[in-house]
């Protein structure tokens, strides 16, 4: 074992009975089953390999980025790296102390106040009394909630909770952080603060794992990625060439194939970006027009079955999240393969875009993909490369004093 | 960065047997959050507060000093029947909460035990502790219940603190069993009720243990709060010593610990997968 090395991975794998998941929970449902077993007599439960002989290492002080689709094994990872859950065969290794942040403000009881919950979840991240009454103050304000410590939570607005559960987060000293897509919370300036925060714990030498949909933030805080699909490593290395492979990967998809993403109501059969005679293509004229397809499968009833496409830049700003709800006209939520198309205005500027897709009721997320498709847009800047759209407003002159008689001359009257 | 820290793995784990000491102590502090936290939350938003670990004993003994004494005329080993039930009550009141309280621990922190690492044992560990809190407000209520009813407890009181230990030792065995048990099977949290209902009919809260014929001692005694509440009487109010079955009693608990214990281990790397 190399002396400076953080996190030893070696052939891990994990599996899932889905009879486990399922299991009857009550009286009721266990009768039903036992009725059930006894018309088909021994059924083997399926099993699901969530993560399959995944092996790596990670240097102390170093940041990793996992990324993969939905049920690639990424959650599994990190819950076994922090102990949550036990490996079915293989070793993880780490050194120090590991601080889990699967979610942000674990154990918060709404009748507690905020100073309770703090020392409460400072404790369950890890954090002795001692250390949480040194830094009280400063987790605080980090959190903006000077005004309200012996508040109780359940009277917070659903900002302040977040930011006073992300700052206890955001102030544990870990030897090893493992993060979990908690970044998505808070507003713009908060996630800035958050982002700051990652960045100084990785300068303090700690060792950080990240798990995100956000290849862009991945990009940012990682110095080295693991590409992670069905359970198996498939990629890995610097965070740019493991970020490329994957985004190929998911573009060549959409020419057919396997399907993008699966739960079990919907299936995302696959997005292609359509020239604007409807002919599928990559690379694009920014001054036409373009269509997104999007086909998919509902294979049990989804009430309000909702779907958004979204589009990234290179920087992985969101120039656009375009919800089919926001539109008049019913969706159609019974089981079927269904294809529909949107029409992009040529307003975008020149560039390399990334598409997303979500898929989702009003309160569930059933399926986000970051990457669904790119697509690169040709042709002039017009020298400004920088701006994100070019919509060509028509200027209108309202209202004019002239003065000189210069001006007057410019436009063409004789004195 | 401490490049001395040691190597934690995480394989599966194999063995009958193993309980990380030197882990639970880095955790105390987790599980007094814990246990403060079930406390805080109960009494917040109750107007009658802490008053209410007085008031439910005190109303139980007079119920059972009407049911069980005047129109049952049950016996209480020469004591005034009221203190003979209240220190019965008090204990029990303790046991049975603690029992059902721990038995839900787990299912009810599910967010806690599929968010973090932490030995799983405190959870349990943590339901028994604040019940505690309502004993030692109760229990002094005895010395008025001393004046009124001209009782005085002897030099067996020193024992309190065991007696005290052996309620929570039993009500923390069973606790883990079935918190564990109750992961995997939510009847368990159905059944729970009956349980408690049955095993209080079972153990000396209304009547002395002396009231078993004696060929039914030795069955008696295998529930451990018959040593228990009597243990506590004698302690308190100056009945008769626990008897050799005591020690019957003893052994099911250590054994019922053991047991207890070997499950929740052999269960609990599973609990963020099926909880």
């Amino acid at each position: 074992m190399t002396e400076n090395l953080a996190i030893d991975v070696d052939r891990v794998s994990k599996r899932y009975r889905l009879g486990e998941y399922h299991h009857a929970r009550s009286v009721g449902e266990a009768a039903a089953a036992a009725v059930r077993r006894f018309g088909r007599r021994r059924v083997r439960p399926e099993e699901i390999w969530s993560l399959r002989d995944v092996s790596f290492t990670l240097e102390e002080g170093h940041a990793l980025g996992v990324i993969g689709r939905n049920g690639a094994g990424k959650s599994t990872l990190l819950k076994i790296l922090s102990r949550i859950t036990e490996p079915t065969a293989g070793v993880a290794r780490t050194r120090g102390r590991v601080a889990a942040l699967l979610e942000v403000g674990t154990g918060f009881h709404d009748e507690l106040t905020g100073r309770e919950n703090l020392y409460l979840n400072g404790a369950i991240l890890g954090m002795s009394r001692r250390e949480m009454a040194r830094r009280f103050d400063e987790i605080v304000s980090f959190a903006g909630v000077e005004r309200f410590v012996d508040t109780p939570v359940k009277r917070y607005s659903s900002g302040m909770y977040l930011r006073l559960a992300f700052s206890v987060a955001a102030h544990i000293e870990p030897d090893i952080l493992v993060v979990d897509e908690v970044l998505a919370v808070g507003d713009a300036e908060f996630q800035a603060k958050c982002v700051g925060r990652m960045h100084s714990a990785e300068r303090e030498g700690r060792t950080v794992v990240f798990v995100s949909h956000n290849l862009d933030a991945v990009m940012r805080l990682c110095t080295e990625a693991i590409w992670l699909e069905r359970g198996a490593v498939a990629a890995e290395g610097s965070t740019e060439s493991v970020v490329d492979a994957y985004v190929a990967a998911a573009t060549s998809q959409d020419q057919g194939g396997a399907p993008l993403m699966h739960t079990g109501d919907v299936t995302l059969d696959g997005v292609r970006v359509l020239d604007e005679s409807g002919r599928p293509a990559r690379t694009l004229r920014r001054d036409r027009s373009f269509a997104i397809e999007v086909t998919y499968t509902i294979n049990e009833r989804v009430p309000a079955l909702d779907m958004s496409v979204l589009i990234f830049n290179a920087s992985g700003m969101r120039i656009m999240d375009e919800a089919w709800s926001d539109t008049e006209g019913s969706r159609p939520d019974r089981p079927g393969t269904y294809t529909v198309r949107i029409s992009v205005p040529p307003v975008l500027n020149v560039g390399e875009y990334r598409i997303g897709m979500w898929v989702g009721t009003r309160y569930d997320t059933l399926l986000f993909e970051p990457a669904a498709a790119t697509l690169r847009l040709e042709g002039s800047t017009k020298g400004r490369p920088e701006r994100a759209v070019e919509l060509y407003l028509p200027w209108q002159l309202v209202d004019q004093h002239a003065r000189s008689p210069a001006m007057e001359a410019d436009s063409g009257r004789s004195p | 960065m401490s490049v001395t820290a040691e190597w934690i793995e995480n394989r599966p784990r194999s063995g009958l047997f193993r309980l990380d000491l030197r882990e639970l102590w880095t955790y105390r502090e987790l599980a007094a959050f814990l246990a403060l936290r079930d406390i805080k939350v109960r009494y917040k938003q109750a107007v009658l507060g802490i008053g209410w670990a007085v008031f439910q004993p005190l109303a139980g003994m007079v119920v059972f000093t009407i049911v069980f004494q005047r129109l049952a005329d049950v016996e209480s080993d020469g004591l005034p029947y009221p203190v003979f039930s209240f220190v019965g009550l008090t204990v029990w009141a303790y046991t049975s909460g603690a029992v059902t309280k721990a038995t839900q621990s787990l299912v009810s922190n599910a967010n806690l035990v599929t968010k973090v690492y932490f030995p799983r044992i405190l959870v349990p560990l943590a339901a028994v502790m604040p019940g505690l809190l309502d004993l030692a407000v109760a229990l002094p209520v005895l010395v008025v219940l001393y004046a009124i009813y001209d009782v005085r407890p002897g030099w067996a009181l020193l024992t309190l603190p065991l007696w005290i230990a052996a309620a929570m030792i039993v009500a923390f065995a069973v606790g883990v069993l079935l918190s564990a048990l109750n992961v995997r099977y939510r009847d368990v949290n159905q059944a729970i009720t009956l349980l408690v209902q049955l095993w209080l009919f079972l153990s000396p809260v209304a009547y002395p243990t002396s009231a078993v014929p004696a060929a039914w001692q030795p069955l008696y005694a295998v529930n451990p709060m018959s040593a228990v509440i009597e243990g506590l009487r004698w302690c308190l109010l100056g009945g008769p010593p626990p008897g050799a079955w005591a020690l019957v009693s003893a052994a099911v608990t250590i054994l019922l610990l053991a047991a207890a214990l070997t499950y929740f281990q052999r269960t609990e790397r599973r609990f963020a997968d099926v909880i």
